[in-house]
């Protein structure tokens, strides 16, 4: 529980106007695709056609003598810098070497003097490969003949977000394998009153931001500097500094806003390609990928899962046990954490007293996969909260109530070694529930649901950042949190002028700058509010601290005797405002006070996670039993979000995400036919649109302060995606007496799943 | 080749290829980066402009096509004095926007509903907007940010 419980705010809980409103609305607002930079150059990038072969010899004579080609770059190319990254493990090559491991996989990029140049010269390279045996399933990746993908030895990055050991590079096909295990399984199952079992497929996805991945580099003898679409500028200066041995001053990360993330842009992509081509055309150099270049760059781990669980004679669950088989394509990137994650997160938001889960990640010659929204949670909720309905039905209860006597409570150690859960289920199934009306009668082929995710944040304590006040009162905050469109530079101001007492308006954010701006590990994991947040209340308080120390130089007394008020001191009649403060310190009306804050693993963060990211979903839909299709006839988002510093903005993340969660449970689905990703497109990839959207829509949240963030705020956005496609499946199930373990609930495949049952 | 056209209520007279799209003129050649290419297939609507009143989607019509016609781009509703159109401030007012992305096209889209139908029903605006995808908000504050602005159009209207 938090200490404080402030609550009489003067800007935070406020809905306050977005900061980047104004240049959002007015085409002003500048992404990585709107820079230039003088004398700049621009590639493309020639892929694999094949999923899995040996490179035997690239001829780019032609390319290079196409007119406007400045230089061609193949895995050949790679002399003089550390061409394999990878925060996890690293086994990525930032243009394939030797062998390609997907279809799509870069091989060669062409820098020319525009775009269309590099993409003709693309066709002048010919690349002569020798086919290998290729794998596509998690299932062919295990078994005893099964090729190896990788054959070199791995050393284990750094910076992978959990103390467990990486399992990749060991001789297998397995990236990443997790196993948690407490009480008696075995023993629970055989004492159990009711068991459901049962084999669930949950998709590979893609998080499809509108703006695809895009990056300028710029590398000189002594530098490097990059504009990124990244999330996580200061991770993607690791993996840089490493590609080219520098010293990190030497690596800089720009990132401007940034169009869509959901997590596909955590970590490092086509920046170490792009800095290469820099690095080889000596001059700065543009890689902007197409959206369906940017679909064969990341995706989501898909995963196959056999689960059980069992209750006891009065209703209370006692066992889970799970066996996870994730696909993560070729190459690992944050796999290993989605791995880890959606291994603890089948546990749900449930007290069970005995649990045993099993989990490996395998290399397979697909697009890599990677973090997506909620990471590795989605994958794990459809079993989980499909089987809390089955075993719910089974024993003949209602699913809300066995939800609400069964889920962790606050305060609990529902999960050993870990924070006590610090959310309200029992208040977001109450709120979910009357949302979309439960217990009122409903119409034939009607379903109605609650499903609940509270998921362990991946949110790493590590974050710094510096509060610049200035001579005439303003403020500047330095943060390297990146604005994704999640909010940051509104949420952020908004603490800061609350602490300081200084006008909202007047608080300007400076953001993603790894030159300029204090080191904060990543945006996401829904980490920003609580850890970037807590880090911009104290150096807002450390400011304070010190103009206090400034005020009683000024007045020639001593700092106890300066008392702090709202937007400045006093000091008996005195009254200084931070602007007086400052400019009497100086003696001229200029400069500043800089205050800073360190955020680490201690104190009040040293227990992870640092919140559980709690929500409940509640959805009503009708099936058109001609045709299978779903209609979504009420959506209803509870987060649990402790504090909201802007409520409006909370509001939109969990839509956001119930939106992509709902996309997922109706007919988001990357497709494979043999070597191939077949719907690779947005003409085939099916986006939630508006005519999609549920017939009502409430939004509620859940505010009880009781999370470590500032004034008691947690993480919000992931976790009402994470129990949609479940909660579909379970209403179509109440709705026609179907149930169906795979997502996405497409019309076909619950117009067969009718058929049969007739 | 010379092209002529009206661009956000002003003569515009540039060099372009024939191929060129109107998205390539305007960003590159123009510097009006407003304008955001996404999909370039003329499905997700991130880069629709006016041309002559009627949306269409800037990645694929050719600048050739724009010649003698009345263009208008998200960087020609805002007036000089600096009021946001009705539109822009409903998006604001709504939360109508997260990365921001998708918006300017959102808004032309919505600019050119408003335009012929000014008072839409939820059905319409829904059937209108189906071109454009968002991916941050989940479409409900764009449908009560475009509905806002036609209670606004219609008010100014009055006076």
């Amino acid at each position: 529980m938090s200490a404080e419980k402030k609550t009489d705010f003067q800007v935070v809980n406020h809905s306050v106007p977005r900061r980047d409103g104004r240049v959002k609305v007015t085409g002003k607002a500048q992404y990585v695709a709107d820079l230039k930079l003088i004398g700049m150059a621009y590639a493309k990038v020639l892929r694999s056609p094949y999923a899995h072969a040996k490179i035997l010899s690239i001829d780019k004579s032609r390319a290079e003598a196409h007119p406007g080609v400045h230089c061609v770059v193949t895995g050949f190319d790679l002399d003089g810098i550390n061409p394999y990254y990878g925060h996890a493990v690293k086994d990525h090559p930032l243009l394939a070497i030797d062998k390609v491991r997907y279809a799509g996989e870069p091989v060669a990029a062409v820098v020319a003097i525009d775009e269309r140049t590099a993409f003709e010269a693309l066709e002048l390279i010919e690349v002569k490969y020798e086919e290998l045996k290729a794998i596509f399933m998690p299932q062919e990746a295990a078994a005893k003949d099964a090729p190896l993908l990788h054959q070199r030895q791995f050393e284990a990055g750094a910076l992978r977000g959990f103390e467990g050991e990486v399992t990749a590079g060991k001789g297998s096909n397995i990236c990443q394998s997790h196993k948690i295990q407490w009480g008696d399984v075995d023993k629970a199952f055989k004492e159990a009153a009711a068991v459901i079992e049962g084999e669930y497929y949950f998709p590979m996805t893609y998080a499809y931001a509108m703006e695809p991945y895009v990056a300028i580099a710029d590398v000189n003898d002594q530098d490097v500097t990059i504009y990124s679409s990244a999330q996580h500028p200061f991770m993607v200066r690791h993996d840089l500094k490493s590609v080219f041995n520098l010293p990190v001053s030497s690596v800089r990360l720009i990132v401007p806003f940034v169009g869509g993330g959901y997590g596909s842009k955590s970590y490092t992509k086509i920046e170490p390609l792009v800095a290469a081509c820099s690095w080889k055309a000596k001059r700065p150099v543009k890689l902007q990928l197409t959206v369906e270049e940017a679909m064969l760059t990341t995706r989501s781990d898909d995963a196959f899962t056999w689960m059980r669980t069992a209750v006891d004679a009065n209703g209370k669950i006692i066992a889970r046990q799970a066996k996870i088989m994730m696909n993560t394509g070729a190459y690992a990137e944050n796999s290993p954490l989605v791995v880890e994650k959606s291994t603890n997160r089948c546990v749900g938001p449930y007290a069970i007293a005995n649990v045993l889960i099993e989990n490996s990640s395998y290399y397979t010659n697909t697009v890599p996969a990677s973090s997506y929204r909620g990471f590795g949670c989605a994958q794990v909720t459809l079993p989980g909260e499909s089987q809390i309905d089955e075993l719910a039905a089974k024993i003949g209860k209602d699913p809300y109530e066995f939800r609400l006597a069964n889920a962790a409570k606050p305060g609990e150690e529902f999960f050993p070694g870990m924070r006590p859960f610090d959310g309200t289920l029992k208040q977001d199934l109450e709120t979910a529930a009357k949302a979309v009306g439960w217990g009122k009668p409903l119409e034939k082929n009607h379903g109605r649901t609650v499903a609940v995710s509270g998921s362990d944040a991946g949110a790493y304590p590590l974050t710094s950042t510096a509060i610049r006040v200035h001579a005439d009162g303003s403020v500047t905050i330095m943060t390297g949190s990146t604005e994704l469109g999640q909010g940051s530079h509104t949420v952020l101001p908004q603490i800061a002028a609350e602490e300081l007492g200084v006008p909202f308006e007047k608080v300007r954010v400076v953001s993603s700058d790894t030159a300029i701006t204090p080191y904060d590990r990543s945006t996401g994991a829904s980490r920003t509010t609580t850890l970037m947040g807590s880090a911009v209340l104290e150096a807002s308080r450390d400011a304070i601290q010190q103009m206090v120390v400034m005020a009683a130089d000024v007045l020639k007394v001593k700092p106890e005797q300066i008392q702090t008020v709202r937007g400045g001191v006093r000091y008996g009649e005195a009254q200084l405002s931070w602007s007086e403060v400052i400019c009497k310190f100086y003696a001229l009306p200029d400069g500043e006070v800089i205050g800073r804050a360190y955020i680490r693993k201690a104190g009040k963060f040293s227990a992870l996670p640092v919140f559980w990211e709690a929500a409940a979903t509640g959805c009503e839909i009708s099936v058109d039993e001609e045709t299978g299709k779903i209609t979504m006839e009420k959506l209803a988002t509870v987060g649990d979000v402790g504090l909201a510093i802007n409520p409006a903005l909370a509001e939109g993340q969990d839509l956001g995400a119930a939106t992509m969660g709902m996309g997922i449970g109706l007919f988001e689905e990357l497709v494979y036919e043999g070597s191939q990703l077949v719907n690779g497109s947005i003409l085939d990839y099916r986006l939630p649109r508006f005519s999609d959207l549920p017939k009502q829509v409430e939004l509620h949240l859940v505010q009880n302060q009781d999370g470590v963030g500032p004034y008691g705020a947690k993480g919000g956005g992931e976790a009402s995606l994470n129990s949609m496609a479940a909660n579909i499946a379970n209403a179509v199930d109440r709705a026609v007496g179907v149930r169906i373990r795979q997502a996405p609930l497409t019309p076909e495949r619950v117009w067969r799943a009718l058929k049969q049952k007739k | 080749m010379d092209l002529q056209f009206n661009l956000n209520g002003k003569p515009q007279r540039v060099e372009c290829e024939p191929a060129d799209t109107l998205a390539e003129v305007l960003r590159n050649t123009l510097n009006l980066n407003g304008t955001k290419v996404s999909c370039e297939v003329q499905v997700c609507g991130a880069c629709t402009v006016l041309v002559d009143g009627l949306p269409v989607s800037a990645c694929t019509y050719l600048a050739y096509e724009a010649r003698d016609k009345k263009v208008i781009t998200i960087e020609g509703l805002e007036q000089p004095d600096g009021t946001l159109h009705p539109l822009q401030q409903a998006f604001i007012d709504e939360f109508a926007f997260q990365c921001g992305y998708c918006t300017p096209g959102m808004i032309m889209s919505a600019k050119a509903l408003l335009d012929e139908n000014p008072k839409p029903t939820r059905d319409e605006i829904i059937h209108h907007m189906d071109g454009n995808i968002c991916r941050c908000t989940g479409y409900v504050p764009i449908v009560a940010a475009i509905e806002r602005a036609a209670e606004a159009i219609a008010k100014e209207s009055k006076k």
